[in-house]
């Protein structure tokens, strides 16, 4: 049982609030939700913060849970998936890890580097021309979310990519929510 | 004509579309699983609406929150709003709520409507 207390010290010394693995729904984005406000209550937080946090949250939960449903990643390990939030006195951190296909891998990169790119403005241009020209996906989203994220942020997004088995990687996003 | 009335709920915003008695608004939160989905309704709602108008109409919107796929959605129904005569849309927001304010900015930049701003 000594990986309970491994788990449980990882987990302070990274300052996790919330860890979740494993499959992802809808009905699991809101229970998600509804604990890390619950937990944002309980400390009196900002009411700024607690609305940027649960944005980011939230773009990033339905981008697993549209995700996970593609027929590329229908093999890998049951559509598996982790989601965490971490806090400490200067931020919240709030990361996500999913399966993607190889395919797919440069496409994401590219997008999240060129948002990356931008400052305020430019990402405010360029949430406009999307929202402008763009349509509403088969899986339901606007291609909107990593600019988003980007602008509750106000920081970079941090992305890495690590292969799983030559023909997927686990795609880990990190988005920042400065407290200070 | 049909009165629309959805109570809200965690993910979708209360709405009350309902031309007798003057009252056209969604408030509350959106972030449906399905957001084209949740909209049709409403989309229908109001081309029906464009084609027996009343002489003025004020389109209410007072979100807490939406996500990126509601905001495509929200941009949708103020495009149907476009080209119904006497229509203003009054924005409300929460005093300190400066993303929701914004929100309303961009969208009163992307179509053809005058916007009240109000806080709440």
């Amino acid at each position: 049982m000594k990986h309970v207390y491994d788990l449980h010290q990882a987990m302070i010394s990274e300052n996790l609030i919330l860890v979740y693995e494993g499959e992802f729904t809808q009905e699991i984005t809101k229970s998600v939700l509804s604990m890390v406000e619950r937990n944002m209550d309980s400390v009196g937080e900002d009411s700024t913060i607690k609305r940027k946090v649960f944005n980011v949250m939230v773009e990033c939960l339905q981008n697993i849970v549209k995700h996970s449903e593609e027929d590329n990643v229908e093999n890998i390990k049951e559509h598996s998936a982790i989601f965490m939030i971490g806090k400490n006195d200067n931020a919240y951190i709030i990361t996500s890890g999913n399966a993607v296909g190889n395919d797919v891998k440069g496409k994401i990169a590219e997008k999240i580097d060129y948002i990356n790119k931008q400052d305020r403005d430019g990402l405010k241009a360029l949430y406009k021309e999307i929202i402008k020209t763009g349509s509403i996906s088969e899986k339901g989203g606007a291609g909107l979310g990593f600019v988003d994220m980007a602008r509750k942020s106000g920081e970079k997004l941090i992305y890495d990519f690590k292969d799983i088995d030559g023909q997927s990687s686990f795609f880990s996003l990190q988005t920042i929510i400065s407290r200070v | 004509m049909e009165i629309i009335s959805l109570e809200g709920t965690e993910d979708t915003p209360k709405i009350i579309l309902n031309k007798e008695n003057g009252i056209f608004e969604i408030s509350g939160r959106s972030l449906p699983e399905d957001s084209a989905e949740f909209y049709q309704p409403i989309l229908d709602w109001i081309e029906t609406y464009a084609g027996e108008p009343s002489d003025k109409t004020e389109f209410v919107f007072k979100l807490e929150y939406f996500n990126t796929a509601s905001s495509k959605l929200i941009l949708d129904v103020l495009s149907a709003l476009e080209d119904i005569p006497g229509m203003s849309i009054i924005w409300y927001f929460h005093e300190d709520d400066e993303d929701m304010e914004e929100a309303g900015e961009e969208f009163s930049e992307l179509v053809e409507l005058p916007f009240e701003f109000k806080t709440y």
